[in-house]
Parts: structure tokens; C-alpha cells; sequence
């Protein structure tokens, strides 16, 4: 019995066929979610994709709360199950109130996309129990606005929570401040991704499923893509196990 | 006023045809395909058709001299891209196209509508875009207007590509101060399609709908393909800014799903991208191509304003907007993919059979007749508009002096002056890897998406640009380049350069060059010396062509790339894309493990002329050019990919801009690791080390496989050189035999015969040439 992830697609997604690639790789079937429809169609767990949802020529992600699909994911996350928000799929659920902090422009002002090296803060959640302690992924960035903000208030509640998901690190392993080359955008304290309070939203600005294949350079993504595909699979047989019992 | 008054009354009010860039010698031509004289709407009509972008009325007997078949070539010239097959049912459609005028007039929207222009051009073939190339070119990277220019294409680029989803892989950025006034900015888009599926921009079957989806026509380039694209113009015209297209790549987005998802339903007969002359143009070279007719009905167009003049909407080039020819019961499942992607989408016309665009004002009944009361504005047989456009013989002539005017103090001659001169070869080749030209393309690069669609394979800027094919082993790998530095002083041979080049930069990774696709920038046609060098190009470029087996399946022609008081360099620049039959084959251009021997294959030769150290040196070195053996390229070509093949080949590049020594350095820079080479001197050390001699490949193998690589080199007759060991901290090259320093000491100069420079050092200056070249960095 396949693991049935759902992969949202507003018309600006162009994300969503790597991401269906990868998680197929990773052992899930890949179900599209169409973003008119509010019917997730008995996912066990949520993508959204990177991509320019509406052509966020507003704000990245701004339009897309509102539309359909974004209602039910919140919902479904609500009701506790797995959504991960890649790049623009991140800056959506900031925006919808997912994920505490705001995605603002890159401090460069300019596109940036290069390989970017992120630490796994925590290897005991949803999306990284694969990873292992402390582990450095390579990654590809690959967006205008991933400078991660958030008041300093917020910023000590994540620390102090662990809700930091990843953090860009320098060729030393060290958090790479704002200013720094191996902090792609300027985000505050390094954050490269961040975890609801539950446990079962996140969101990262760095690419797993363009870093699916060692042909292409990397495939690290995978041990975030499935470990978020093996906790679908044990929610979706817990469940199962309610309803048959 | 008496009649013989006439003449003098109409040339003295400035005629419409003048007014729209249509020559007196055009409209008697117009007049006699007509049969009589075209009224306002039609003389619009025939200004865009007739302009240089959409006639090729200059290049066209150019052209027709190059070779354009062969056994893989599924669609050449003529058709929106060329198509090439690559296996397993699969085929890559490929073009390269440019958008120089509106990037000089407004940089960002000029780029951004070039990347689009070009994709629609990809999917109106049926194939899904999978990357995007662009070659760029400015003027001093100093002078402020020039970096407004470089930051503004380059967001364009970015911000159109990025968006889109498709990736940006490659391409070239090069500074010239020829471009100073006119910039060049040319992208080339790939896309795959499976060859059953490829589809035409053809209008067949009278009574089928002519169906308009995609974007509303609005008063944005109007004219572009006229007023900017054919005619000299001042750089800084405002007045121009109206012909340049406003993009929009969201909807470019939903454009590009749509189409390909109407094709894959079977829905349509034809399909064109509407781009340079707008409507007019899709309409024309659609039926002409399928010997029919077309009737627009001009009221059912979607209007972006209210108060549009008939003309306006025939020739609007407003951005994203398709047309597609449709049985009428096909109209409903159109209409309902178009309404899925959030498209506008509506009945435009009809396919007719009496051979002529006609346009219908007052609208067009159910049966596409013309309703009653209904007028015809227009009719143009259709392939007076395309294929019967007008021609020309242009005159051509060499020019009377075709030097460069020589940098201020600088030598009159290419003599080699680094070791008499006291110049340290390693702070020349410093000075190499941090000038403008040669550094790091990063900083650009790292502005575009490169990695989506997760096909992209190696890094950015490392070689030709490597993208696998889902679903095969295959890859495809695609290159541009071009060397205006030689087409300046010798057309012919810059072009045949080019196409050498950018074959060479395919063959090194191990695949097999396909096909090419060019872009021809040059100056004003009718000046004769203009035109000569643009015959001149296209004669290297067909030369080289045959002798590499290459099929030019297509491209686009640039004239009047003027700006007040100066000429860019021609520049015929080429895209080659190859085909690997094993992605597991590819070989990279940086050194891959210490111990690998280094090999330099084939035999240079003397000349400076056009190369990066003539530039950076201060030499006029223009009559010193070096000179092009095209049966030894085909022979190092096809030695390098046969060493490929047999896995003996651990990194492969081939030495180009800045010569070997730039060559080794870079595959140290990017493999982290040097070595220790001795290159023979001959003649002088800067023609051995920087020389840009063609014909030459570095690479490196495995100990054990030395003497399998040179029987192989034997077999093909490519002579072998033995450079020397890979590894260390530092890239180390020692010169010997007749022309090294070391004689020069003997003559009294101090300079050692050791270039020796730490790999650190060559990263620096690789790293931070461009940025600071465009004084982002301090």
C-alpha cells in the first residue's frame, strides 16, 4: 500500500512535476492537488511546490491563501497532518499563518540561486527523522524573497521551542549570519526552515527535490523527502488501523 | 492642382509607406502584387511583413547557400524552430533568436520579452521549453549605461525565466566597446518533444477555426518588428519606447500548459506563436504555408484598451497570446482547458480557400461568412505577405581598412612583448582570469534559476550547458558562441571560429554536435560594406558547417545594430546543441584526481590577433589572426569523443579565450586542484600560453590509459602533447624549446621561464573579476 502525498498545484507552480519526481523516488505516489479544488482526495500528506503560485506579482504567496485548496490544507493541518512547504510553498504557508515569520526580499535585491549547505536543528521530527544528528545537507536555493524575518521576541520563542528547522551553515558548520556568502538571502539567525508548534507543518527556502539525484549533484533532499513519506505512511496505518479496528 | 503637381504635393505631406520604413521601390512592389494600390491597413500589414525580422528580404539569397539537411533533422529553416531527432521516439527542438533593440530601449522588458519570444517559438512546435541559453553583449562595463544595460537585461532574463520554470543553463556575456551604443542581447531556448507529436504553423482546411488564446492585444509594441528591429536608431530614444512589448510570464506559464495540454488531446491542425508583426504574421505565414486563406474577423480580437485602430490590433505584438487552427467541433474542449489555465479564448477567424488574409470589420456569422453590412478592411493575398515577400540583391564590398583603431600607446604590431617587456607570465595570466571577458560568469548565473525541472546536470558556467533526458540515459548538451573580436577584422573567418568553437565546447564532454542554430547581429544592410561582412559570415559559417557535418536548422537575422557614429562588431553567433548517448559518459571540464596526465591534442599555431591578451595587452594585433584548419577540427573533435567514449578521459576542455594557460587554470579553479605542466615555445611564450590558436583540446587520463589515448590520437592523425601532472596547491607552467623565456634571458631579460602561480591566487581573480568590472564589489 503506496503512501499517497498530495502535490499542490496553482497555474505558477513550476515546481510541481520535480517534486512529484521526488517523492516518487522516495517511495510515495505523487497525487496533484489542484489549487480551485478543495478536495485533497485522501492524502496522506501535503507538498507545496515551489513556483510563482499566481505570479506573485504582489507578494510571494499573498494570493494563494486564499484560494481553494489553501482553505482545506488549513484544515488538514489543523486536523494534524503533514504539509511541507518548499521555497514559494514555504512562503505560502507563512503567509496563510502556518508557519510563524514573514519571507521578505532577499537583502541583495536580486534572484539568487546556487548550492547552499543547511543543518538539520532537529533530527526527531516529521520531515528530518532520516537525517542524521546534526547532519549537513547540500542543497539547491533557488528565489527572490527567502530572507527569513521574524521580531526578536519570535525568533527567541522558536529557539527556545526548537521550532528552527534548518539553518544555513558555513564550509565550517557554524550558522552563517546575515552578510555572509553561505546565508544565501540575509535570513535572521540562519534560518533556513521552521516547524509549527505541533510538529506536523513546515517549511524550508532550499530545494530537497532538486537534490533527489547524484547525478545532478546532490541528492541529500532525499532524507528530508523520505523521511516526510515514511511519517505519512505510519499516520496513514495508524489511521487505517483505527478505522479497520 | 494639376496632376503632373501630384508626385511633388504627396512626397512634400511625408507618405505613409516613408512614415512606416517602406521604401518607394517597396510600394511599387506592394502595388504590383496587389494589382493596385494598398489602402492604410494594408500598407501597415506589409511594413511589418516586409521588415527585415520577418521577410529576411536582405539575408534570404544568404541563407538559401547553407547546409540544412540530414538524416536527424525532422524540421529546418522556415518553421518556428528547428527539430532534431535524438532517439527512443524523442526530438529536440532548438533556436536561437534576437532581442537587441527593445533590450537597448528599455533593458528589462526588452530581455524579458526576448526569453518569452523564443519559448513560444519551442512550444508552438509542441515541445515542452527545458532550458534557456542567452549571450549577451556591452559595451565598457565602467561606463554607467552600461551596467543600467547589464542590470536590467540580466533581471529580465531572470525575472522571465525564473518564473516561467524553465532553466537558464548557459550562455556568455561579453564586453566590446563596439556594443557600446547597440548591446546584443540573443537567447536560445531548447525544448523536447516526441517527434509524432511535433506540429506545425500551418493553416490547413478551409472552414476550420482560426482560435486566438492567451493574453489581450493592447498597444505595446506596435511596430516593433519595423521600427525597432529595422532601422538604425539613438540609443536613447523615447519615442521608441512604445514599440517595445510589455512581458508577462505567468500568463506565459499558463500559455505554455494550455498549449501543450490542447496538443496532447489531439485539438489542433496548426499552431503559432504570435510574435514579431503580431496577428498579421500568424495569419499570413500560416496559410500561405498550407496554400489556404484567412479571414480575421477584427471585432471578435480582445482588446486590452478600448479605441484600438484596425492597424493597431493587426500588427499589436502584445506578449503571450497564441493562435491555433481547430476542426469547429474541436472548439469546445479548446475552450475548456483554455478556461482550466485561466486563459481568455475566443474565435478569431477562418480558414478559407481563396489564398488571402482578409480582414472583416462588422463581425462574421455563424457559418464564418462575413455578417450583412459587414466591411472587408483588408485583403492581402497571403503569400504576398510571407513567401512572396520582397528580396533584395544587396550590394556587398569589402571595407577599405578593415583594421580596429589601436588602443592609445599600444605596439603597432602582435609582437610578443612578455618577456622582453619584463611582464611576469603569471601576473599576465591573472590579469587574464580577472578581466571582464574571462572571469566568473557567477554573478550572473547565480540570478537565474538553473536547476529547474531537475534536469540540469554539473555546474553553472563550467563548459557547455548539460541536460539529461528524463526517462533515457541520453543528454543533451548545448552551447553558444560567438567571436566578434575575429568577425571584426575577418567575418568569414569569425564565423567558421564560432561554429568551431561552440562544436568544440560539445564534443569535449563526449557528446556528438546535432545541429546548429545562429543569430546573425550586424550593422545596416544597404551599407555595402555591412552587407559584406554579413555574406562573408554566413559563407564561414556554411563552410564550417559542411566540413563539421553540422545542419543549420534555423536562427534569426539582426541588422541595423547601429547606434549614431558606430557599427557593432558583426556578430554571428551560433548554438550548437549535441546529443549523449549515455549520461553516464560525460566528462567535465575540471581536473578530476591528482596523478591524472595532462595532454594537449591537436597543433596550434601563431597568431594573436582577436585574442583576449591582444585585448588585455594593448596590442593591435588585427593582422595577425590565427588561422583555421577545419578537416583538423573535425579530426581533434572527433578524437576527443572517441576517447570519451572508451572511458579513457578523466576532464576535457578545449582552449579557447585566453589560450592554454587560461584553459589549465580553469580546470584547476574548478577541480581544486593544480599541477605541474611544461609547455613547448616555438615561437613566443604569449602565443603557447595565450594564444587562442583553435583546433586544440586539453585533457587529462589515467596513467594506464596513455598510450591506448595517443594510438587512438594516431588513428585520427592529432598530433599529442605531453603538458604534464595533476595536483598541488599551485598551477605550474614551465616553457621550453626555442622561443622560451629562458632564451629570452640569454638576450639579457630577467624573466624566469616558469609561470607558477597558487590556486588560491586563480580563484581570487576568476571569482571577483566581473563584479568588480561592474563595480558591485569594491
Amino acid at each position: 500500500m503506496s503512501v499517497r502525498v498530495g502535490v499542490v498545484v496553482f497555474p505558477g507552480s513550476n515546481c510541481d512535476t520535480d517534486t512529484a519526481w521526488a517523492l516518487a523516488r522516495a517511495g510515495a505516489e505523487p497525487v496533484q492537488l489542484w489549487h480551485e479544488s478543495a478536495d485533497l482526495l485522501g492524502v496522506d500528506a501535503i507538498v507545496l511546490p515551489g513556483g510563482f503560485a499566481y505570479g506573485d506579482y504582489l507578494r510571494a504567496g499573498a494570493i494563494a491563501r486564499f484560494s481553494p485548496v489553501m482553505r482545506a490544507v488549513a484544515g488538514y493541518a489543523a486536523d494534524g497532518g503533514l504539509v511541507l512547504g518548499i521555497c514559494n510553498g514555504f512562503q505560502v504557508l507563512a503567509e496563510a499563518g502556518l508557519l510563524p515569520g514573514a519571507l521578505l526580499r532577499n537583502r541583495t535585491l536580486r534572484f539568487v540561486c546556487r548550492d547552499v549547505a543547511i543543518r538539520a536543528e532537529r533530527a526527531d521530527t516529521a520531515f528530518t527523522h532520516r537525517v542524521p544528528g546534526g547532519g549537513v545537507l547540500r542543497m539547491p536555493v533557488a528565489h527572490g524573497e527567502g530572507c527569513y524575518y521574524a521580531d526578536a521576541a519570535t525568533l527567541d520563542a522558536l529557539e527556545r521551542d526548537g521550532r528552527i528547522l534548518f539553518r544555513y551553515v558555513d564550509a565550517a558548520g557554524s550558522p552563517a549570519p546575515a552578510g555572509d556568502r553561505a546565508n544565501p538571502n540575509g535570513s535572521l539567525r540562519a534560518i533556513a526552515g521552521v516547524i509549527n508548534a505541533a510538529g506536523n507543518v513546515a517549511g524550508l527556502m532550499p530545494h530537497p527535490e532538486r537534490a533527489a539525484d547524484a547525478l545532478l549533484g546532490s541528492d541529500d533532499g532525499m532524507l528530508v523527502l523520505r523521511s516526510l513519506v515514511e511519517s505519512a505512511g505510519e499516520r496513514a496505518g495508524t489511521i487505517q488501523h483505527a478505522v479497520a479496528g | 492642382m494639376s496632376a503632373d503637381l501630384a508626385p511633388a504635393v504627396a512626397a512634400a505631406a511625408a507618405p505613409l509607406h516613408r512614415a512606416l520604413g517602406l521604401t518607394d521601390g517597396e510600394l511599387v512592389e506592394i502595388e504590383r502584387r496587389l494589382g493596385r494600390g494598398p489602402n492604410d491597413l494594408e500598407l501597415a500589414m506589409f511594413s511589418v511583413m516586409w521588415s527585415e525580422h520577418c521577410s529576411y528580404k536582405s539575408s534570404r539569397p544568404l541563407l538559401r547557400t547553407l547546409p540544412t539537411g540530414g538524416d536527424d533533422v525532422v524540421a529546418g529553416p522556415g518553421e518556428n524552430a528547428g527539430v532534431m531527432r535524438i532517439g527512443d521516439g524523442w526530438a529536440v527542438a532548438f533556436k536561437i533568436e534576437s532581442h537587441n533593440h527593445p533590450s537597448a530601449v528599455e533593458p528589462y522588458q526588452g530581455a524579458a520579452t526576448g526569453v518569452g519570444g523564443i519559448l513560444r517559438d519551442i512550444f508552438a512546435m509542441g515541445a515542452r521549453p527545458i532550458a534557456v541559453l542567452d549571450a549577451l553583449r556591452f559595451g565598457d562595463p565602467a561606463d554607467p549605461r552600461t551596467r543600467h544595460l547589464v542590470n536590467g537585461v540580466v533581471r529580465g532574463v531572470g525575472g522571465y525565466g525564473n518564473c516561467v520554470g524553465v532553466p537558464t543553463v548557459g550562455g556568455e556575456l561579453v564586453f566590446d566597446p563596439s556594443y557600446q551604443g547597440n548591446p546584443l542581447v540573443n537567447v536560445m531556448a531548447i525544448g523536447l518533444v516526441r517527434e509524432d507529436a511535433i506540429v506545425r504553423a500551418t493553416a490547413p482546411g478551409p472552414g476550420n477555426l482560426v482560435i486566438l488564446y492567451g493574453s489581450a492585444t493592447g498597444r505595446d509594441g506596435i511596430g516593433g518588428a519595423s521600427v525597432l528591429a529595422s532601422a538604425t536608431f539613438g540609443a536613447q530614444d523615447p519615442s521608441k519606447r512604445p514599440a517595445v512589448q510589455v512581458g508577462d510570464p505567468f500568463a506565459e506559464k499558463l500559455l505554455i500548459e494550455a498549449t501543450l495540454e490542447i496538443l496532447a488531446a489531439g485539438l489542433a491542425e496548426g499552431l503559432s506563436d504570435l510574435g514579431a508583426a503580431g496577428i498579421t504574421c500568424g495569419v499570413s505565414e500560416t496559410a500561405d504555408r498550407a496554400g489556404t486563406g484567412i479571414r480575421v474577423d477584427l471585432d471578435a480580437i480582445p482588446r486590452r484598451e478600448p479605441g484600438m485602430a484596425p492597424f493597431e490590433v493587426m500588427i499589436s505584438e502584445s506578449q503571450e497570446r497564441m493562435v491555433v487552427i481547430a476542426r469547429p467541433d474541436r472548439l469546445p474542449q479548446i475552450a475548456a482547458i483554455c478556461e482550466r489555465w485561466g486563459i481568455p479564448c475566443g474565435v478569431i477567424g477562418r480558414v478559407t480557400d481563396d489564398g488571402d488574409v482578409a480582414v472583416i470589420e462588422g463581425g462574421l456569422a455563424p457559418d464564418g461568412m462575413p455578417n450583412p453590412g459587414a466591411r472587408e478592411l483588408a485583403r492581402i493575398p497571403a503569400r504576398a505577405l510571407a513567401s512572396d515577400a520582397i528580396v533584395f540583391d544587396r550590394l556587398a564590398a569589402p571595407p577599405s581598412r578593415r583594421r580596429r583603431t589601436p588602443a592609445p600607446g599600444s605596439t603597432e604590431t602582435a609582437a610578443d612583448m612578455l618577456p622582453e617587456g619584463g611582464t611576469d607570465p603569471g601576473a599576465v595570466l591573472l590579469g587574464l582570469l580577472g578581466s571582464p571577458n574571462l572571469a566568473s560568469r557567477a554573478w550572473v548565473a547565480e540570478q537565474y534559476d538553473r536547476d529547474v525541472g531537475t534536469n540540469t546536470v554539473g555546474s553553472a558556467g563550467h563548459g557547455a550547458a548539460v541536460l539529461r533526458v528524463k526517462g533515457t540515459r541520453r543528454a543533451l548538451v548545448a552551447t553558444t558562441d560567438g567571436n566578434e573580436a575575429v568577425s571584426a577584422l575577418d567575418p568569414y573567418l569569425g564565423a567558421a571560429l564560432s561554429v568551431a568553437e561552440a562544436s568544440r565546447n560539445v564534443s569535449v564532454t563526449g557528446a556528438r554536435p546535432l545541429g546548429v542554430t545562429n543569430c546573425l547581429n550586424f550593422g545596416d544592410p544597404t551599407r555595402p560594406e555591412s552587407f559584406w561582412q554579413l555574406r562573408e559570415a554566413v559563407r564561414g559559417m556554411g563552410d564550417a558547417c559542411r566540413a563539421l557535418g553540422l545542419p543549420v536548422t534555423g536562427g534569426n537575422v539582426s541588422l541595423y545594430n547601429e547606434a549614431p557614429g558606430s557599427a557593432i562588431a558583426p556578430t554571428p553567433e551560433i548554438g550548437i546543441v549535441g546529443l549523449l548517448d549515455d549520461v553516464a559518459l560525460l566528462v567535465g571540464p575540471a581536473f578530476a584526481a591528482d596523478g591524472d596526465v595532462a595532454l594537449l591534442a591537436g597543433a596550434g599555431g601563431p597568431g594573436l590577433g582577436g585574442s583576449a591578451y591582444a585585448a588585455v595587452a594593448g596590442l593591435a594585433a588585427e593582422d595577425d589572426l590565427p588561422g583555421l584548419d577545419l578537416a583538423a577540427e573535425a579530426a581533434v573533435q572527433a578524437f576527443v569523443r572517441d576517447a570519451i567514449a572508451a572511458r579513457h578521459v578523466t576532464a576535457a576542455q578545449d582552449v579557447s579565450g585566453g589560450g592554454l594557460a587560461v584553459a589549465l587554470a580553469e580546470m584547476a579553479i574548478w577541480g581544486g586542484r593544480g599541477g605541474q605542466f611544461r609547455v613547448p615555445v616555438p615561437s613566443a611564450p604569449a602565443v603557447a600560453l595565450f594564444g587562442e590558436s583553435p583546433s586544440r583540446i586539453v585533457l587529462t587520463v589515467r596513467p594506464p590509459d596513455l598510450a591506448a589515448v595517443r594510438a587512438l590520437a594516431g588513428r585520427h592523425g592529432v598530433k599529442i602533447a605531453e603538458l604534464g601532472t595533476v595536483g598541488g596547491p599551485r598551477l605550474v607552467i614551465e616553457m621550453f624549446g626555442e622561443g622560451a623565456t629562458g632564451a629570452a634571458e640569454g638576450r639579457g631579460s630577467s624573466i624566469a621561464d616558469a609561470l607558477e602561480v597558487t590556486l588560491a591566487d586563480l580563484r581570487h581573480a576568476w571569482d571577483h573579476g566581473l563584479p568588480r568590472a561592474l563595480g558591485e564589489e569594491a
